[in-house]
């Protein structure tokens, strides 16, 4: 007998290709990585808006205010986005926020780095942002619906992002050689944490099995992170910055760049919480939502009052 | 004064405006009290950089020395700022962020539906972009206003709070000097003494509906047309023009 609740149904569904919509059958367990997974990704976009909120006021011509004021709007609507895709997974955005501000959601790593140059925003866009789209082009094929619906469109913008980062990082290697050094500084501090993002090796990654079984993820961490390496090189190379790596190399046979083994005892500890800004971001966080409850208690307030005023009206 | 001085001088006050205001809502990115309004008040900053730039961008044509617009926005010191005091307070709370907005936006729009009629064509097309970004700011601001002013208890106490502490800096939006008067006469400028009654009418109309109060009337704190600044200015300007100073020779 056909069985649309079964697990085989879905799996098969799975294997033919299809989209999973909010609707459909779906294992628990299918549920609570697309949660754990799009939460992470969502709240990543809006912890991200701080590194770089940091430097607007900064931002040393109007041009450039303008680029990174729309860029930041950009990463806060794929955070509504997200939230949104979530929610029809059944979890509020409340929720989401409250597993946030406990600890329980993670985002990503990368924004428990500070940004202390201006061409930190250079690298964030080029290094960060290149290196999300790498994971996000492949998230376009994702097995659910509405996640795979959010990164075609956050893709679109991404990319620019990207360019406008390389263009940062371009100009300051053109420029004076104080400028030459913070770029290179930006590329020393960014460069391993980048690499990190892609998460630990296949071999040590918990997850991974069900997630490329159920096609929520459709190449795994080492293969994204070798397409990034082997994008992100030459552009480096073509501006004058050098790899902070000394053993980097080509592997002409492959045509694969080879990397020192990454440093996944800092990758573990700042994922711990122990990294430079980990304590900074969630604080920042938690006090501007609490300070905020008094607006969205009034906001409430008003909907109830104006409510009861049109249902008298009616 | 020659006519195209006196629109110099004119358009970096407007140019200033936007500028500093631009910078005040930066200020506030990653610290909404929902995301869609961090995307809001991100929103407008985003309008403001622009007009700036439109205008210091047309004051640089206008003083003819190979400035940019980044060296007009960047390099002169407090007294050359003539961007009216209202603009440059503190954000404060959500409320204080929202009066200051209200005020401004009221006055903005009534301000540029004159201007959109200036006899010079430059002004007149900023105008016309500036009105169609300001009506959303406005509707913004008065959304907000009736929020708070009919919200709770403690949204009430701080929304007029806000109005209260900010009211002795509106008097400035519609001073006249001899600058403004001179391009008065000859259809550039707009007659802003015209727009105060309306103005008014305008805020105590909204601050009814929100069950606020228009403040008391009080002193009208002045100086910004002459360059003279409440202590603030200076705290932003030092921020905004940090690496444009640090390194003078640098092209970002």
């Amino acid at each position: 007998m056909h069985n649309e609740h079964s697990d085989t149904h879905f799996q098969s569904r799975i294997d033919n290709g299809e989209h999973i919509e909010a609707k459909d059958y779906m294992p628990e367990g299918y549920r609570k990585h697309l949660i754990r997974q799009m939460s992470q990704h969502a709240h990543s976009e809006v912890i991200g808006m701080q590194p770089e909120g940091n430097w607007i006021t900064r931002a040393p011509s109007l041009r450039a205010k303008q680029i990174l004021l729309a860029k930041i709007q950009d990463e806060g609507g794929h955070g509504l986005y997200l939230y949104s895709a979530v929610e029809t997974l059944g979890v509020s955005r409340a929720e989401l926020i409250e597993q946030l501000q406990t600890g329980k959601a993670k985002y990503s790593s990368i924004f428990n780095y500070p940004a202390l140059n201006w061409a930190d925003i250079g690298a964030i866009g080029w290094l960060v942002d290149g290196a999300a789209i790498v994971n996000q082009v492949s998230l376009q094929r994702t097995s659910y619906g509405p996640y795979s619906r959010a990164m075609v469109r956050i893709c679109k913008e991404e990319s620019f992002h990207q360019r406008q980062g390389y263009e940062i990082m371009t100009t300051m290697m053109r420029g004076t050689k104080d400028q030459q050094a913070m770029a290179q500084d930006a590329m020393n501090r960014w460069w391993w944490p980048a690499l990190m993002m892609f998460g630990p090796h296949d071999s040590d990654s918990p997850r991974s099995g069900d997630a490329v079984k159920w096609k929520i993820k459709r190449e795994t961490n080492d293969e994204l992170r070798q397409k990034f390496i082997d994008k992100t090189i030459p552009q480096a190379e073509l501006i004058g910055l050098t790899i902070p790596d000394k053993n980097f190399k080509l592997d002409e046979k492959t045509g694969h760049y080879t990397l020192s083994p990454i440093n996944w005892e800092e990758f573990h500890r700042v994922v711990a919480g122990h990294g430079p800004c980990n304590k900074q971001r969630l604080d920042h966080h938690i006090k501007y939502h609490q300070e905020g409850a008094w607006v969205r208690e009034a906001a409430e307030a008003y909907k109830v009052k104006t409510a009861k005023k049109e249902l008298v009206t009616a | 004064m020659t006519t195209k001085d006196a629109t110099y001088n004119y358009a970096i006050r407007l140019g200033d405006n936007a500028l500093i205001l631009g910078h005040r809502l930066s200020e506030l990115c990653s610290k909404g009290p929902i995301l869609e309004e961090d995307l809001a008040l991100t929103n407008v900053a985003l309008d403001m950089i622009g007009r700036a730039q439109a205008l210091l961008k047309y004051a640089a044509e206008l003083e003819g020395k190979g400035h940019t617009e980044d060296d007009i926005a960047y390099r002169r010191a407090e007294i050359n700022y003539h961007n009216h005091l209202l603009i440059e307070q503190p954000n404060g709370d959500f409320a204080h962020t929202i009066a200051r907005q209200l005020y401004l936006s009221v006055f903005e729009y009534l301000f540029f539906t004159e201007l959109e009629k200036s006899k010079d064509a430059t002004l007149a097309a900023i105008a016309s972009k500036t009105i169609k970004e300001v009506k959303y700011h406005m509707q913004h601001a008065i959304d907000w206003s009736l929020r708070l002013g009919d919200g709770t208890a403690e949204s009430h106490k701080r929304m007029q709070k806000g109005l209260n502490d900010l009211w002795m800096y509106t008097g400035e939006l519609f001073e006249m000097d001899v600058l403004d008067t001179y391009l008065l006469h000859q259809h550039i400028a707009v007659d802003t003494i015209a727009l105060k009654a309306k103005w008014q009418s305008e805020i105590e109309k909204i601050l009814r509906e929100a069950t606020l109060t228009l403040p008391e009337d009080t002193y009208m704190q002045t100086g910004s047309k002459k360059g003279i600044h409440t202590e603030n200015l200076g705290h932003i300007l030092s921020e905004m023009q940090y690496l444009q100073r640090a390194y003078p020779d640098a092209k970002w």
